[in-house]
């Protein structure tokens, strides 16, 4: 087992450096929230993360949640970190303050979850999910329901979960068949849930399910689903939980990764109807998950960002450490000094730096599309924030496949080995592509909702806005090859716009058959812009009276590497591109 | 009563640290800082004594540059009720610190003043006795228990032999063991709050305190690298080994 430490340094330059946070914050109006105040925050998030949550991360993995008479019993050691967890009050880190939140941007959040989910994915998926649902039911509950609801899951007393799947609606949320029937003040449920993520558990004394279902004459499809809010016990005349409600969670799902995470079935109404409460308008429940999206995508996108720093500090430990050359004198060296070793391991670095980059560019994105004044301003941050979200959410996660592997094959055979831990990082990384909208959703979600129905203006602003950093670079000499490799690549991003525009309209299988090279041939223009703009920085610091001169040249010669290794990769999925639908289509479903 | 807790700005425990090429100190270009531990724990205890009614106020002090600031406002966020910078650009010895401590004790007439038995960069374990006799007042090292009783305390200390019980009259300096407390988590909201309380900032000439020094650094050097063992048959063998070696 290795330890973790939190990556400040480069998180300290994300903020500095390329967001200009103290600016953003003094823009938005927000006189108490600066990067002193944020550092001295990430200080004890790492702290807590470090010392309490990351050490019970292979123990969650070897012990996963269980189900007994009571129900879902946690991984041991969990109860007592979520106390800590809820006693330090990082619950109310972003919620609003009319709840007993703490208000702070979702960029702060973003960084702060980092460390949750470096430190254990498993264990962060619950107050994420909390987190969440809070949004949920700020965004559309009402008075009553938030003045009943909000405080104790801001603090963390309550803990929640979102019930969308059922085993015949997966992607496909038309085909949610649950019930809702009205009765008094309140509706009965029924139905059954599954891939209920923390969906019960002894951490908390309640748990509110968010359930997707139908009235009785809803219409069919996405348009007659309506959204419930379910407590696990029902509350008494004192809105303290008291009597049981009539859901459970019937059985537990063996996955490849994330053991410690109870992945439950849930079982609505076995017993007459489970008590439920409206959220929001009836039939209009997935608005009131879409709220959510673009946090809930991006939010899986750092995850996948916060494996893949796991994993490369586990794998540089045991590089520096691990020897295996041998010196003329006799003496040895770690397998640090090779060569491929050392290109794996700049591979995960440069990689993770670039991921991180852009999902933070992207958080804060979505705190200034809250916080501009002029209404064009707010409207062009949404729809930056809305076209960066199925990048961040598809690419850092696909990327991170890689970098988790790399990271066990740092170790070589050892790496195979679960004892190592390495292997679980890997595994635990499996499912970021594929929760909250698979990789492939993601592909169509940017090339139709976000290219396509906007006629591709929306990507050409980025592009341009690209291109500009690109320019700058190249009036720094040291920076001349980075800066034409991110040139070439802004021009290969027009040039599949420009194709994907022209031919989308075709037949309706181009863009769907396109759309997952394209998401990634974005991500890594991304992530090569915002590795540009942090070798830029870092070149005008070290000309300057500096900062911390071996971070700043180790910046700069990371971004040189994402150039030459990984920035490359645009031509060859523009060439795909390019390419078509018509060989992934060609074969009829009987050749196969 | 007022409670004094000293707090030194220190490279982190968790960083390997780096010893500069020429020798001339160690790498903190860039690296993680935290509160010295032992000064966690001292502070840890004056909050406690604090909640229990024991005491009415608790004042963090540390001597340096504006950096050490932000370990203030750590304290601060763990409960101080305010803080005091000693401000000075010079890297105080311990003598130096226990003089420009001494001022700030005769400003604010504290009751006790708690302070980690040796900060864990130069491991001096000085300041505490130091001002213990510049300020003519008992003094108990090294506390891992401590007992408060109206005008005298009971200290637990950890020495060679095992554990000594001694009572020393108050006001007294007490320095404080790793055994002692656990220390607390940051809650978030205090770390907000921490912003809004007091930290004044004194300069060191104003205490009309010096920045000498008495003592003088050579130069650093990493320990020498581990070398090879061999292994021994038996006592004799690993005698006559040692011997050879000119070590015994």
């Amino acid at each position: 087992m290795t330890v973790y430490n939190h990556p400040y340094k480069d998180v300290e330059f994300l903020f500095s450096e390329l967001l200009d946070f103290d600016r953003m914050c003094q823009e938005a109006g927000l006189e108490d929230i600066n990067q002193e105040l944020v550092s001295a925050i990430l200080d004890e998030a790492g702290r807590l993360g470090t010392e309490v949550i990351a050490p019970l991360n292979a123990i969650g993995d070897r012990n996963g949640a269980t189900l007994g008479e009571d129900g879902v019993q946690e991984t041991p050691g969990f109860a007592d970190a979520y106390r800590q967890y809820v006693d330090s009050g990082w619950p109310s880190l972003t919620a609003g303050e009319t709840y007993g939140g703490q208000g702070m941007p979702k960029l702060v959040g973003a960084a702060v979850a980092e460390i949750w989910q470096s430190s254990s994915l498993a264990f962060s998926l619950c107050p994420l999910l909390t987190g969440g649902a809070i949004e949920a039911i700020a965004a559309h509950g009402s008075d009553e329901l938030k003045e009943t609801y909000l405080p104790d899951m801001v603090s963390g007393q309550w803990t929640a979960t979102m019930n969308l799947t059922e085993s015949a609606a997966g992607s496909d949320l038309a085909a949610v068949a649950s019930r809702a029937v009205p009765e008094g003040d309140h509706y009965l449920i029924s139905g059954q849930k599954i891939f209920i993520s923390w969906g019960d558990h002894q951490m908390a004394e309640n748990i509110i399910h968010l359930v997707l279902a139908r009235l009785p004459n809803a219409p069919g499809g996405v348009k007659g689903i309506s959204l419930f809010l379910v407590p696990k016990f029902l509350l008494d005349e004192n809105g303290r939980p008291g009597q049981r409600n009539d859901v459970y969670c019937v059985s537990l799902e063996h996955k490849l990764g994330i053991h410690a995470s109870p992945t439950c079935v849930m079982n609505f109404g076995d017993n007459g109807g489970a008590v439920g409460y409206l959220v929001g308008e009836p039939h209009n429940g997935l608005a009131a998950m879409f709220t959510m999206m673009n946090d809930a995508r991006q939010g899986t996108g750092m995850q996948g960002l916060s494996l893949s720093e796991r994993s490369y500090q586990q794998a540089l430990e045991y590089a520096k450490e691990r020897l295996q050359g041998t010196r003329s004198d006799g003496t040895r060296y770690p397998i640090i000094e090779f060569p491929d070793v050392r290109r794996m391991l700049m591979m995960m670095k440069s990689a993770t730096e670039a991921m991180r980059g852009l999902a933070y560019k992207a958080a804060a994105e979505i705190d200034l599309s809250h916080w501009a004044k002029d209404p064009r301003e707010a409207r062009r941050h949404a729809e930056r924030t809305s076209l960066y979200t199925p990048i961040v959410k598809g690419w850092i996660t696909e990327l991170a496949q890689e970098i988790t592997s790399l990271g066990i094959q740092v170790h070589g055979g050892m790496g195979y080995v679960e004892e190592t831990g390495s292997a679980q990082h890997f595994r635990d990384a499996r499912i970021t592509t594929i929760y909250e909208g698979t990789t492939g959703i993601q592909g169509l979600d940017l090339v139709g909702r976000k290219i396509l129905a906007n006629k591709g203006e929306i990507l050409r602003d980025l592009l341009d806005e690209i291109e500009v950093t690109a320019d700058a670079m190249s009036a720094d000499d040291s920076l001349a090859g980075q800066a034409s490799a991110l040139k070439q690549a802004v021009d290969n991003g027009r040039e599949a716009r420009a194709w994907l525009l022209d031919h989308a309209a075709e037949n309706r299988d181009v863009a769907g058959g396109v759309s997952v090279n394209f998401m990634l041939l974005m991500g890594y223009i991304c992530g090569g812009w915002v590795m540009g703009q942090a070798a830029l920085k870092a070149c005008s610091l070290l000309a300057g009276d500096g900062g911390n001169e071996s971070f700043l040249r180790a910046k700069r010669v990371t971004a040189q590497f994402y150039s030459d290794h990984l920035l490359p990769r645009v031509g060859s999925h523009l060439a795909t591109v390019k390419a078509g639908a018509d060989s992934i289509m060609a074969l009829d479903v009987e050749q196969f | 009563m007022k409670i004094l807790v000293g707090i030194k700005r220190v490279v982190d425990y968790n960083v390997r640290i780096r010893v500069l090429s020429d020798g001339s100190g160690v790498d903190t270009d860039g690296v993680k800082m935290s509160v010295n531990p032992f000064d966690e724990i001292a502070l840890e205890e004056a909050l406690r004594i604090r909640d229990a009614g024991n005491a009415e106020e608790v004042i963090v002090v540390s001597a340096g540059g504006d950096e050490c600031q932000q370990q203030l406002r750590t304290g601060l966020a763990m409960g101080a009720d305010r803080a005091i910078q000693i401000q000075t650009s010079a890297d105080l010895q311990p003598l130096s610190t226990a003089r420009a401590f001494l001022k700030i004790i005769e400003r604010e007439d504290p009751g006790l003043v708690l302070l980690g038995k040796q900060a864990i960069d130069d491991d001096n374990s000085q300041t505490a006795q130091m001002l213990a006799a510049l300020w003519d007042r008992p003094q108990a090292t090294f506390a891992s228990k401590l007992e408060l009783d109206g005008q005298s305390a009971t200290v637990t200390r950890e020495v060679d032999a095992g554990l000594e019980t001694i009572e020393v009259d108050l006001p007294a300096v007490i320095s404080v063991d790793l055994r002692l407390n656990e220390p607390r988590f940051v809650k978030l909201p205090d770390i907000m709050k921490a912003k809004r309380k007091p930290l004044d900032v004194i300069p060191l000439e104003e205490l009309g305190v010096a920045a000498e020094g008495n003592l003088e650094v050579g130069h650093y050097a990493p320990p020498p690298q581990r070398e090879k063992g061999i292994m021994v048959e038996d006592a004799a063998q690993l005698v006559e080994e040692l011997k050879n070696r000119g070590l015994i």
